[in-house]
C-alpha cells in the first residue's frame, strides 16, 4: 500500500506515492530525483545525507517520511536562489572546501543551519557543528576556512548576493 | 621569451567546484535510467569452507525478481595483477572470508532483491579459519588458493644490495627494531555503486564508482569473455577512493552480466556494511628494522623484513609487498640494503592499495627507529635526517633514480615554523614534538600489464567556435584530475579554464589513462596534456602567422589573444586564431602521450619503485598525552612538502592537509580489526567495527591546526615542473605522532595504531622498571628463498642481480622450505 506524501521541497510543492517504510532520503532520491542529498552510511553516522526539516538540520536517512507530510525540506538545490549560489557555496568552491564533493551537500546544510542561527559563529563553534558531518578528503581546515569566508560575504550584502 | 603564467600557480576555484557545491556531480549512484532493476549479493557467514550446495528456488520465486545468479555463470577469474587472477564474481565452490559474495538476485527494487537474497540456502562445509599470518606460516593446508609461492605464503621475495652484513658489523652502533602496523581502511563515505546497462546497438556500457575505469574495461572483457571493443566503461566522478575503487569488483562484474542477460539497466550501490568487505586497504604489517650506524649518526647498511597480512585475495598484494621496502634508500643515504618481504593469505577481506600503498608501514618502522637513533647517539632528530639526505641526481642502492630532492628544505622549513629547537626535549612533561621525513612516487614507472603503449593520452578538439574540448581517461576522485587537465590545456593555449570542456574517464570517448593511483595522474597526464595542447598551439601558431604575418617565433597566446609580442595590439583573437588554422589545415585535433623513461633496475622486483621523480615530505607533529588516562590529543601539525610547483596552489594545499588528516586517523584511532564470534554461534572471523560509527575517524573535533608550506623548485620530470601531492604528506604523520608521545611522556609506542592503551601500559612498564615500551616482541622465522644479489651502482653494478634465474614463470618451491615452514611453532605477535 503506496503512501501518498505531500511536502514542500526547496519551496516548491512536491507530491509522490511512496512506499510507506521509505526514509526521507529515499524519497528525496529515488522518487523526487534530487539526488544532490547523499548517502555514506543510511545509519545516522556520517551526516551526508543532511537536509533541512522545517529549518532544522536532520538526518534524512533516519527520518520516515510518513513523518514529513505538510512539512519544508531544503535539500543542496535549494541553496542556489535563482541561478545564484549561495555565499556558503561560492566559498566552498573557491576555497577549496570541496574535494570528492560526496560529503559536501551534507556540510552546506549543516553550515547554513548555524548561520541561520547564529551569524557570526566562532571557528570553534563551527567546529562543534559541522562535527556530525565525516569528511575523508579536506582535513577540515579549508571547510573551516570556507565558511569563516561566507560569514563575512554574507555581512557585506546578505545572502546570494553574486 | 617567457611571460607569466595566467593559470598555472594561481589559487583558483577547482573547474568542477560549481557542480560540487550544487549537488550535481552525477555520482554513480546518483544515475537513474528507464527500466532499471536492481541488484544485491548474497555474502558469505562464515570464513572459509566449500560450498556444498546453493539452492536459490525461493529466491527465484519471489514476485518482482528478474535473475537469480550464482558462481555456476562466472567460470573465468579475474583480478588487478596479471600474476593474480584468482577471484571470481560470485565463488563457485570456496568462500574465503565472511563477506565473499555468493549469489546474486536482480528485482524491480531493492527491497524485493533484498528480500529474496535472504530466502537463499547455502549449505558449507567448513575449513581452518586462517585468522592472522602466524595461522598462515604455520598450517601450509589447507590451501587458501591453489597458487602462491607455497602453503599458505602467497608472495615471499628477498633482495640484497651489497654486502648489508659486513657494513652492519662494522658499524659503531646495531639497531635492532621490531614495529607493527594495524590494518586500516579507506572509508570513503561513498559507497561504491555500478549501474550496467546494453545501449541499443547490443554492446555493455558500465557507469562505476572507479578508480581505474582502463583496467576495469581489461578485467570486464576478461571475465564476461566480451571483446573489450565492445565494452564501454564510464568512470563516475568518485565519492573518494584512497585506493579502495582502483581493483576491478565482483559487483561490477554481477550486473554487467545481469544487464547484458536481462537487456535492461541494472544497479546496485553497495551498503557501507559491504565496503567494509570490499576493503583492499592498509595492509597488517610486522616489521623488523637492523640498522648499522655509525657514532656519528650514518647508516651504513639496513637490513629490512616485512610479513604483510594479505587477507583472501591477491589484489595488488605483490606489488604492496615490494612497496614495503621499495622507498626507504629513496630518502636517505642507505649503501647497503637488504629487504626481505613475506605476503600471507587469511580469511579476511583482501588488503590492497590505501594511500601510500604498502609503503606507510616501513615508513613509520624507519622514522621511528631514527628517532631512537637520535636519542642514543644524543643527535638532534632533524639533524640525525639533515646529515643523511639522499643525494639529488643519484642513483640509489637498489637503483631508483632519483632527480630533485627538496626535503633538506622541507625539514628546515618545519624546523624554523614549528620552534622545534625550543620545545624538543624542552616541553614539559605530558606535552611533546615528534618529527619524520618521506618520500613518494609521482606515478609508477611500469605499468600493471607490462607493455610499451604510453601511461597517459590526451587528444584535443578545436574548432571555429574557439571552444576546445579535452579528452583523457583520467578519473576524477576528488583530487583535482580535471583541474589539472583543464588548468594545463589553458595555461598553453593562452584562455581561460572556462574556455575548456573536459571529457575523462569514458573508454569510448578518451584515450587511455591508467588510472588514479601511485599519484600518477598529474605527472603523466599533465606531460600528455603539455604536449597535446603544444601541437595545437603551433597550428594555430602556423595559421595566424600566414594570415597576419606575423614572424611565428613571435607569437604569444594569453588573454584570449594571439598576438605579436613586439606589437601586442597586432593579433587577433583565440576564436579568429583558431579559423586561421582550421581553414589552413582542415579539422583540428592534436594528442599528446606520455611514457615513463625506462628504470636501470633490472633484477627481477625492480619494477615496484622505480618514478619519474620522487615527492619529499618533512612534519612536526605536537602532542598533548594525559599520563592518568593516555589519552592523545594532538593540537598542531607543521608540514612542509616538496610539489616541485603547485599548479592549483588551492588543491595542492588540500591534499596536503587531507593527507594530514588521514594520518591522523591511521595514527591514532583506525583499525580495520577483526574479532572471533563466540563458538555457541558461528565462531566466525568477523570485524571488530564494522561500521562508520564503530571504526573511528577524525571528526571536525579531533583535527590539528595545520601549517602548510609548499616547497616549490621545479621538477624537469613533471609538467610545470610539478610532483605528486596525494600520499606523500600522509606518511610522516603516524612516525611523528609516536615519536612526539615518546618526547611528551617517554614511552616508545612501536605499534600503530598508537592507542590509549598502550600508552598507560607502557607507561605501567616504564614504572616497573621493564621496558618501556609496546610493540611487538619478535619477527618470526620466515622460510625467506635465496636472496637474489645485485651491486650497487656505487660498487659498479649493472643493475641485473648477479644469480638472477632468468625471470623463471614459476619459482620451484624447495620441498625443504615447505617442510620448515610446515613445522614452523606459531610466533606471537603482540
Amino acid at each position: 500500500m503506496k503512501l501518498r506524501l505531500n511536502l514542500s521541497v526547496n519551496g516548491e510543492p512536491a507530491e509522490a506515492l511512496v512506499d510507506p517504510d521509505k526514509t526521507l532520503l529515499e524519497v528525496l532520491r529515488e522518487d523526487l530525483q534530487l539526488t544532490g542529498t547523499k548517502h555514506g552510511c543510511e545509519l545516522g553516522e556520517c551526516g551526508a545525507c543532511a537536509v533541512l526539516l522545517d529549518d532544522q538540520p536532520v538526518l534524512s536517512c533516519l527520518v520516515v517520511s510518513h513523518e514529513c507530510e505538510g512539512r519544508s525540506v531544503v535539500t543542496v538545490e535549494g541553496l542556489t536562489v535563482d541561478g545564484r549560489l549561495h555565499p556558503l557555496q561560492e566559498c566552498f568552491a573557491d576555497l577549496g572546501a570541496s574535494q570528492c564533493g560526496y560529503c559536501t551537500p551534507g556540510i552546506l546544510i549543516a553550515a547554513k543551519a548555524l548561520l541561520d542561527r547564529d551569524p557570526n559563529p566562532s571557528r570553534d563553534l563551527i567546529r562543534e557543528a559541522l562535527s556530525g558531518n565525516l569528511c575523508r578528503c579536506t582535513g577540515y581546515q579549508q571547510i573551516l576556512d570556507a565558511v569563516q569566508a561566507s560569514i563575512v560575504r554574507l555581512g557585506e550584502g546578505g545572502e546570494q548576493k553574486k | 621569451m617567457t611571460r607569466p603564467r595566467n593559470v598555472i600557480g594561481k589559487p583558483r576555484r577547482r573547474v568542477d567546484g560549481r557542480a560540487k557545491v550544487t549537488g550535481q556531480t552525477k555520482f554513480a549512484d546518483d544515475i537513474i535510467l528507464p527500466r532499471m532493476l536492481h541488484c544485491k549479493l548474497l555474502r558469505s557467514t562464515v570464513p572459509h569452507a566449500k560450498i556444498v550446495r546453493i539452492d536459490t528456488s525461493k529466491a527465484a520465486a519471489v514476485d518482482g525478481v528478474s535473475l537469480v545468479l550464482t558462481g555456476e555463470s562466472f567460470p573465468i577469474p579475474y583480478g588487478i595483477l596479471p600474476v593474480s587472477h584468482d577471484e571470481h564474481a560470485l565463488c563457485p565452490d570456496v568462500v574465503r572470508f565472511v563477506g565473499d559474495p555468493v549469489a546474486a538476485v536482480v528485482a524491480r527494487d531493492e527491497a524485493t532483491a533484498d528480500r529474496a537474497v535472504r530466502l537463499i540456502e547455502v549449505e558449507y562445509e567448513t575449513l581452518r579459519t586462517f585468522a592472522s599470518p602466524a595461522d598462515s606460516l604455520a598450517y601450509p593446508e589447507p590451501r587458501i588458493h591453489d597458487y602462491g609461492d607455497f602453503g599458505n605464503v602467497h608472495k615471499a621475495v628477498a633482495l640484497q644490495f651489497g654486502d648489508v652484513d659486513a657494513a652492519i658489523a662494522g658499524a659503531d652502533h646495531v639497531f635492532d627494531d621490531t614495529f607493527f602496523f594495524e590494518g586500516n581502511t579507506h572509508l570513503p563515505i561513498e559507497q561504491h555503486a555500478t549501474v550496467a546497462t546494453k545501449d541499443p546497438d547490443g554492446k555493455l556500457v558500465v557507469y562505476s564508482s572507479t578508480q581505474t575505469p582502463h583496467y576495469l574495461h581489461r578485467a570486464l572483457s576478461k571475465a564476461l569473455a566480451i571483446p573489450a571493443a565492445h565494452i564501454r566503461v564510464v568512470a563516475t566522478p568518485n565519492g573518494g577512493g584512497f585506493g579502495g575503487k582502483s581493483d576491478p569488483f565482483n559487483h561490477e562484474v554481477v550486473v554487467a552480466h545481469a544487464a547484458m542477460r536481462l537487456d535492461r539497466p541494472v544497479k546496485i550501490a553497495l551498503t557501507r556494511e559491504e565496503v567494509f568487505y570490499c576493503h583492499r586497504g592498509r595492509h597488517p604489517v610486522l616489521m623488523r628494522f637492523r640498522a648499522g650506524v655509525t657514532n656519528d649518526g650514518r647508516v651504513t647498511g639496513l637490513d629490512l623484513q616485512t610479513l604483510l597480512d594479505g587477507g583472501a585475495y591477491g589484489s595488488y598484494g605483490v606489488a604492496s609487498t615490494f612497496y614495503t621496502g621499495a622507498l626507504q634508500t629513496v630518502t636517505y643515504d642507505i649503501p647497503t640494503y637488504r629487504f626481505r618481504g613475506c605476503r600471507v593469505f587469511t580469511n579476511k577481506p583482501p588488503c590492497g592499495p590505501k594511500r601510500g600503498h604498502g609503503t606507510p608501514q616501513s615508513r613509520f618502522g624507519q622514522e621511528v627507529q631514527l628517532d631512537k637513533i637520535a636519542e642514543k647517539l644524543v643527535i638532534d632528530p632533524a639533524d640525525l635526517r639533515l646529515n643523511i639526505v639522499q643525494p639529488p641526481d643519484s642513483l640509489t642502492a637498489n637503483f631508483l633514480r632519483v632527480g630533485t630532492i627538496g626535503l633538506a628544505d622541507c625539514i628546515t622549513k618545519v624546523v624554523e615554523r614549528s620552534g622545534w629547537r625550543d620545545k624538543y626535549r624542552k616541553l614539559p612533561h605530558g606535552r611533546g614534538v615528534g618529527l619524520a621525513c618521506s618520500s613518494y612516487l609521482s606515478g609508477a614507472g611500469l605499468p600493471i600489464n607490462w607493455n610499451d603503449l604510453p601511461h597517459s593520452g590526451v587528444q584535443l578538439k578545436l574548432d571555429r567556435s574557439g571552444g576546445v574540448t579535452v579528452f583523457c581517461g583520467a578519473t576524477e576522485i576528488g583530487q583535482g584530475s580535471d583541474d589539472v587537465l583543464v588548468g594545463i590545456v589553458a595555461e598553453v593555449l593562452g584562455i581561460e579554464p572556462f574556455d575548456v570542456r573536459a571529457v575523462t574517464g569514458d573508454t569510448d570517448l578518451t584515450p587511455v589513462d591508467l588510472g588514479s593511483y601511485s599519484s600518477r595522474v598529474t605527472l603523466m597526464m599533465g606531460n600528455a596534456a603539455i604536449q597535446a595542447a603544444e601541437r595545437a598551439r603551433e597550428l594555430i601558431a602556423e595559421g595566424v602567422s600566414a594570415k597576419l604575418d606575423i614572424p611565428k617565433s613571435r607569437l604569444v597566446f594569453a588573454d584570449r589573444r594571439v598576438f605579436d609580442s613586439e606589437d601586442p595590439g597586432k593579433g587577433t583573437s583565440f576564436r579568429e586564431a583558431v579559423c586561421m588554422a582550421e581553414a589552413k589545415f582542415g579539422t583540428l585535433g592534436t594528442t599528446g602521450s606520455y611514457t615513463p623513461p625506462k628504470s636501470p633496475a633490472k633484477f627481477k622486483g625492480g619494477g615496484v619503485g622505480p618514478s619519474p621523480t620522487y615527492s619529499y615530505t618533512a612534519c612536526v607533529v605536537e602532542v598533548d598525552v594525559d599520563p592518568e588516562t593516555g589519552w592523545v590529543t594532538v593540537p598542531r601539525v607543521w608540514i612542509a612538502h616538496d610539489i616541485g610547483c603547485a599548479l592549483n596552489p588551492v588543491l595542492v594545499r588540500g591534499q596536503v592537509e587531507g593527507g594530514v588528516y588521514m594520518g591522523i586517523g591511521e595514527a591514532l584511532m583506525e583499525e580495520q580489526a577483526f574479532r572471533r564470534l563466540p563458538a555457541k554461534l558461528s565462531h566466525a572471523l568477523v570485524h571488530k567495527f564494522p561500521s562508520i560509527l564503530e571504526y573511528k575517524s577524525p571528526t571536525f573535533l579531533d583535527m590539528p591546526e595545520v601549517f602548510t608550506d609548499l616547497i616549490e623548485h621545479p621538477d624537469p620530470a613533471g609538467p610545470f615542473g610539478a610532483k605528486e601531492v596525494g600520499q606523500g604528506p600522509l606518511l610522516p604523520i603516524m612516525p611523528a605522532v609516536a615519536n612526539a608521545v615518546y618526547d611528551a611522556v617517554g614511552v616508545r609506542i612501536d605499534s600503530i595504531p598508537v592507542t590509549p592503551e598502550k600508552i598507560l601500559r607502557a607507561l605501567e612498564a616504564k614504572a616497573a622498571g621493564k621496558a618501556p615500551r609496546s610493540g611487538p616482541a619478535s619477527f618470526p622465522e620466515i622460510p625467506w628463498p635465496e636472496t637474489l644479489h645485485v651491486t650497487p651502482p656505487w660498487a659498479g653494478g649493472d643493475g641485473r642481480a648477479d644469480n638472477d634465474p632468468k625471470r623463471p614463470t614459476h619459482r620451484k618451491v624447495d620441498a625443504g622450505i615447505e617442510a620448515k615452514a610446515a613445522g614452523m611453532t606459531k610466533e606471537a605477535r603482540s
